[in-house]
C-alpha cells in the first residue's frame, strides 16, 4: 500500500515536471479565444482611449516600465526603474534617464532603440494628431537618446512623481520606423499601421476586423524564448455584459471574458455550470455620489450650477450633507449590485494601501439613522405635513441622476428609500451614458453641467499615484459656461486650505509623505462631504477553469502578463 | 415606362439631398459625442484636442459640404481608380473616415456586407419560402386547423421581439442543448465540407430568429391577398369551365394574390441592407447592423450618416423598383 503511494505521488511529481516542461516551448498551448463585449475599434491607443483600444494593443505594444497586480512598478523594457536612490531620476527633479534592456528586437527583427521611445513622445505630442494619451506626456520638455539604449526624458518643472510618460498601458512606445509618417494630421491616414503596429510584445496582429474580430499570432521575435505559451490568440468583440460572461461560464466556448459586469445573481447561475471562474481585482474606481455645492434651480437659466447661483439651498448645510451619508447602508448595495466586485468605502482614493485613509470609517462606514436624523433635527430641519423635512420653505427633496446602467438604477432605488427613512426625498433620473459623459456643452444632462441636486457615477485615476486626481477638486477647475463646462471639479467644492494643501503634494518627491498629504486630502473631501463615496469597485472578469497564470490587474492592463498565460494540464 | 423611371430618378436626386442633410442635420443636434465613452481620466483639453483632430471644431456647414464632396466625388473616384486601374489626379483624395476606427468607412461597409447579405438575406428568402405555402393553405382552407395553428404562430413570431426569441434560441440550443455556437464566428472560412457544416451551424440560429420573423409577416400578407381573390368573379368562371381546382389556385388565383405580395417583398429588400440590428447583435454577427449600432453608441457621425444615407438610397430605389415592378406585373396599371 505505501509502495503503491510512494509511486502515485511519484507519478504526480512526473506529471507536474512534464506539464511544467510542456509550458517551456512557444506557441504549445494552441489558441487562445477572448471575448470582449465592447468590440476593439483600434490598436493604436493613441487614437482612441477606451479601455478595450487599451488592453487589446497592450498584447502587441509595451511601455517602459508597468504597473504589477500589486501596483508596484516593474521595469519591462527597461532594466530598472529610474529613481533617486540609484540615480536614474536627477536630485532636482528635472530629468530622469531610462535604460533599456539590451539586444530587444521588435516583431519585425529590426532592433528597439532609443530613438523608438523619442518617436513615440514625438508622436503623441505632434500638434493636430489628437493623441488620447497627451495627458501622459505633461510636463515633459524634451526626450533625447543619448545612446541606442539610454533615453533622457527632461521636464519643464520640478516633477515629484516621474512615472507617466512611457509608464502604464496606457503610454506604450511604437515603432518609428512603422510611423515615421504618420506625425499630426497625417495620423488617421495610417490605417494599416493602425490596425497592426509592431510591437515587442507576446503577439503580433495577423488580421484586424475593426470592431469584430482581431486575430494575433505569437511575436517570433519576443524576448523570452519560451514565450508565450499560446500560438495565437482571437478576440472577438461585441454583444453585452452578461452573454460574455455566459460564453465563458457556461457554454465554455471562450477562455476569457472581460468585464464581467452582471449582476451577483445572475454570475451565480451561470458559475453553477463548473466551466468558469471570476477573478476580482480592485484599482481605484470608487462608484460615488456627487452633492451640488452651487444651486441648480432652473429658474436661474444659464446661471444655475454655477457660482454666480449662489450656494445650494439645502446642501450647502454641512448637516445636511454629512446626514446624507449616515443614512445609506453601502453593504446593501454592494450585496444587490455588485457582490464579490464591491467594498464599501469612504475614500476617494480607496488604494494603493499606503495612500487608503481608514480616518473617517468609524462615523460613515455603518448606516447610522438615528445620529443622521439627531443631526438634521438641531440644524432645523423639521418634517413637514408630508413626511418631508424643510427649514424655511426649503425642503430635503434632491433630483438624483446618474448614467442609464440597471446597476446604477437599482443603487438609486435603494438609495431614495434609504434617504426618505430620514425624511429626504428623491426624484430619480438617468441619462444615456453616452450622452451624460458626452460633454457636450450643448446638452443639459451631461455630468459636467450637473443640473441637479446629486449624481452618481464611477470615477477613478491611472496608475498609483493620486496628485493629478485630487487636484481635481481645485476651486478653479470647476465647470462653468466660461470653460465651456469642462472642469473636473463637479461638485463645485472650493476650499482654499485644500487648494493650498493640493499646491504643497505637487512639491513634495518624498513618496511617504506624498502618501501622508493625499490621505489628508481625501480625508477633507469626505469630511466635508464634497461627495458621498459609496462602493470600492473592482474589476471582475471570467476566465475558463482550464486557464492559468492569470494575474488580475486593476493598475495596468488586464493581459499585461498574457505572456505567462497558459493552459492547466 | 422608361420615361416615368427616367422622371422618378431625377426627382430621387433632390430629395436624397435633402435627406442627406436631414441626417446630417440631426446628427449634429444629437447630444452625444465621440469622446464621451472615454474613460473620465482622459482630461478635458486633451478631449478637446481629439475633437478638434476630428474636424469637429469646424462649422457645420463647411463639416456638411466636406462630407458631401468626400462621399459623392472622393468615393466614387475611389472606386472607379480601384476597379479600373486608372488614376484621377495624385490620387490622395481625404475620403469619409470613422472615428472610432479612422479607417475609411467604405472599406467597413464592405467588410461587414457580406456577413449580412448571407445572415439576413437568407432569412429573407427562407421567410419569403416558408411564408407563400403557409399562406396560400391557410387562404385555402380558411378556418381549418392548418388555418388556426398557421395564424397562431404567424401572430406569435411577428409580435415577440427577436431580442427575446434570439436569446430563448441561445439558452435552448447553445447552453442547454449545446447544438450550435452562441458566437458567431467572422473568421470561418469555408473551405471544405467540416467548415461548410461549422458555418451552417452558426447560421442556424440567427437565420432561424429572422426566417420566423419575415414568415410571420408574409405569410398574413399572402392569406390576405388570397382570401381577395378566392371569392373573385374569375375564379368562379374558371371553376365553372371545368378547370382543375390545383389550376384554379395555382394558377389563376397564386398569380393574381402574388402583385401586391411581391410590392411588400420588394419593399422590404432595403431591410436585408440595413441589417438585423438586434440579431445582429446578440449573435455577435458582424454585420451592417451591428456596425450601425456600434456607431450610434460611439457617435462615429461619419459612419452614421454614410450607412443612414446608404440605406436612403436604398429605400428610395426600391421604392422605385416595386413600383415599375407592379406596372410589368399587372397589365391594368399603367404609368405613361
Amino acid at each position: 500500500m505505501k509502495k503503491l503511494k510512494i509511486l502515485l505521488s511519484g507519478a504526480a511529481a512526473f506529471v507536474a515536471i512534464s506539464s511544467s516542461l510542456a509550458h517551456a516551448e512557444r506557441g504549445a498551448d494552441g489558441e487562445l479565444k477572448i471575448l470582449f463585449w465592447q468590440a476593439v475599434s483600434t490598436m493604436n491607443p493613441f487614437l482612441s482611449a477606451g479601455t478595450k483600444e487599451v488592453y487589446a494593443s497592450s498584447m502587441v505594444i509595451e511601455p517602459l516600465a508597468r504597473y504589477d497586480e500589486k501596483g508596484e512598478l516593474v521595469p519591462w523594457l527597461a532594466t530598472e526603474i529610474p529613481t533617486i536612490e540609484n540615480g536614474g531620476f536627477a536630485e532636482d527633479m528635472l530629468s530622469m534617464t531610462w535604460k533599456l534592456k539590451p539586444d530587444l528586437k521588435w516583431s519585425d527583427g529590426t532592433d528597439f532603440t532609443a530613438d523608438d521611445v523619442v518617436f513615440t513622445w514625438k508622436y503623441c505630442t505632434a500638434p493636430d494628431g489628437g493623441c488620447a494619451q497627451r495627458a501622459q506626456y505633461e510636463g515633459v520638455k524634451n526626450v533625447e537618446a543619448v545612446d541606442p539604449h539610454t533615453v533622457k526624458v527632461t521636464f519643464e518643472d520640478p516633477k515629484p512623481y516621474p512615472y507617466s510618460a512611457f509608464v502604464g498601458a496606457q503610454s506604450p512606445i511604437i515603432q518609428a520606423a512603422q510611423f515615421k509618417d504618420c506625425l499630426g494630421a497625417a495620423a488617421p491616414g495610417c490605417t494599416d499601421a493602425n490596425f497592426k503596429p509592431v510591437g515587442t510584445g507576446p503577439f503580433v496582429v495577423k488580421d484586424f476586423k475593426p470592431n469584430d474580430v482581431i486575430t494575433l499570432e505569437a511575436n517570433p521575435n519576443y524576448r523570452e524564448a519560451d514565450k508565450p505559451a499560446f500560438a495565437s490568440v482571437t478576440l472577438k468583440g461585441g454583444g453585452d455584459a452578461a452573454s460574455a460572461a455566459r460564453a465563458v461560464l457556461e457554454t465554455g466556448e471562450y477562455d476569457y471574458a472581460w468585464n464581467a459586469q452582471v449582476e451577483p445573481e445572475v454570475l451565480e447561475t451561470m458559475l453553477a455550470a463548473g466551466k468558469g471562474r471570476l477573478e476580482i481585482s480592485f484599482g481605484t474606481q470608487v462608484e460615488r455620489i456627487n452633492l451640488n455645492f452651487t444651486n441648480p434651480d432652473p429658474s436661474l437659466g444659464d446661471k444655475r450650477s454655477t457660482t454666480e447661483a449662489g450656494p445650494h439651498p439645502s446642501l450647502s448645510d454641512p448637516a445636511v450633507r454629512r446626514a446624507l451619508s449616515l443614512a445609506i447602508d453601502r453593504d446593501i448595495i454592494i450585496e444587490a449590485g455588485y457582490g464579490q466586485s464591491g467594498k464599501p468605502t469612504c475614500n476617494i482614493v480607496p488604494a494603493p494601501e499606503n495612500v487608503a485613509s481608514t480616518k473617517n470609517d468609524e462615523w460613515c462606514l455603518k448606516q447610522d439613522i438615528e445620529a443622521a436624523n439627531k443631526l438634521l433635527d438641531e440644524a432645523g430641519w423639521m418634517p413637514g405635513p408630508d413626511g418631508i423635512r424643510q427649514k424655511d420653505g426649503v425642503r430635503l427633496a434632491f433630483l438624483y441622476q446618474t448614467s442609464t446602467n440597471s446597476v446604477r438604477q437599482a443603487t438609486q432605488e435603494l438609495v431614495k428609500a434609504m434617504w426618505a427613512e430620514i425624511g429626504v426625498d428623491a426624484e430619480l433620473r438617468n441619462a444615456s451614458a453616452s450622452v451624460f459623459f458626452g460633454g457636450d456643452p450643448a446638452s443639459p444632462d451631461t455630468f459636467q453641467k450637473f443640473y441637479a441636486d446629486v449624481e452618481m457615477y464611477t470615477n477613478n485615476f491611472d496608475g498609483t499615484d493620486p496628485e493629478k486626481y485630487l487636484a481635481e477638486w481645485l476651486c478653479d477647475k470647476m465647470p462653468s459656461p466660461a470653460n465651456g463646462w469642462q472642469g473636473q471639479n463637479i461638485p463645485r467644492y472650493c476650499n482654499p486650505d485644500y487648494d493650498k494643501l493640493v499646491g504643497e503634494l505637487s512639491k513634495t518627491a518624498d513618496l511617504e509623505k506624498r502618501a501622508e498629504l493625499s490621505k489628508q486630502l481625501n480625508d477633507m473631501l469626505t469630511e466635508e462631504g464634497a461627495h458621498i463615496p459609496l462602493v470600492h469597485r473592482g474589476d471582475q472578469s471570467s476566465f475558463a477553469l482550464s486557464l492559468d497564470g492569470i494575474k488580475m490587474n486593476s493598475w495596468d492592463s488586464q493581459v499585461w502578463n498574457i505572456a505567462d498565460w497558459h493552459r492547466k494540464k | 415606362m422608361f420615361t416615368y423611371t427616367l422622371r422618378r430618378l431625377l426627382f430621387a436626386i433632390p430629395t436624397l439631398l435633402v435627406i442627406s442633410f436631414v441626417i446630417f442635420a440631426l446628427l449634429d443636434l444629437a447630444p452625444s459625442d465621440p469622446t464621451g465613452d472615454l474613460p473620465l481620466t482622459i482630461p478635458p483639453e486633451v478631449r478637446e484636442q481629439i475633437r478638434a483632430s476630428l474636424g469637429l471644431d469646424q462649422p457645420f456647414l463647411i463639416r456638411y459640404m466636406k462630407w458631401l464632396q468626400q462621399f459623392f466625388i472622393n468615393e466614387p473616384l475611389n472606386i472607379l481608380e480601384s476597379l479600373t486601374g486608372w488614376q484621377f489626379g495624385d490620387g490622395d483624395r481625404m475620403r469619409v473616415l470613422s472615428w472610432a476606427t479612422r479607417s475609411p468607412v467604405v472599406d467597413l461597409i464592405v467588410q461587414r456586407l457580406p456577413q449580412t447579405l448571407w445572415v439576413v438575406g437568407l432569412a429573407y428568402v427562407f421567410g419569403i419560402l416558408i411564408a407563400i405555402p403557409i399562406g396560400v393553405i391557410s387562404a385555402y382552407k380558411q378556418y381549418s386547423i392548418f388555418d388556426q395553428i398557421g395564424t397562431f404562430v404567424s401572430m406569435v413570431g411577428y409580435s415577440v421581439p427577436t431580442f427575446f426569441t434570439g436569446v430563448l434560441l441561445i439558452v435552448i440550443f447553445s447552453s442547454y442543448l449545446q447544438w450550435f455556437p452562441s458566437v458567431y464566428d467572422t473568421n470561418l472560412r469555408v473551405t471544405d465540407f467540416q467548415s461548410f457544416i461549422a458555418q451552417v451551424k452558426q447560421m442556424a440560429l440567427p437565420v432561424a430568429v429572422l426566417a420566423l420573423y419575415n414568415a410571420s409577416q408574409i405569410a398574413r400578407f399572402v392569406r390576405a391577398s388570397m382570401l381577395d381573390n378566392l371569392h373573385q368573379d374569375y375564379v368562379r368562371t374558371a371553376r365553372a369551365k371545368g378547370v382543375k381546382e390545383k389550376a384554379v389556385l395555382l394558377v389563376h388565383v397564386l398569380r393574381n394574390s402574388l402583385i401586391p405580395v411581391v410590392t411588400v417583398i420588394a419593399l422590404g429588400v432595403p431591410t436585408i441592407f440595413s441589417g438585423a440590428i438586434i440579431t445582429e447583435q446578440i449573435f455577435r454577427v458582424n454585420g451592417l447592423g451591428q456596425l450601425l449600432i456600434t456607431a450610434i453608441q460611439g457617435a462615429d457621425i461619419p459612419l452614421v450618416q454614410t450607412l443612414t444615407f446608404i440605406f436612403a438610397v436604398l429605400i428610395v430605389l426600391f421604392n422605385l423598383i416595386a413600383d415599375v415592378l407592379y406596372g410589368i406585373l399587372d397589365p391594368r396599371i399603367r404609368y405613361d
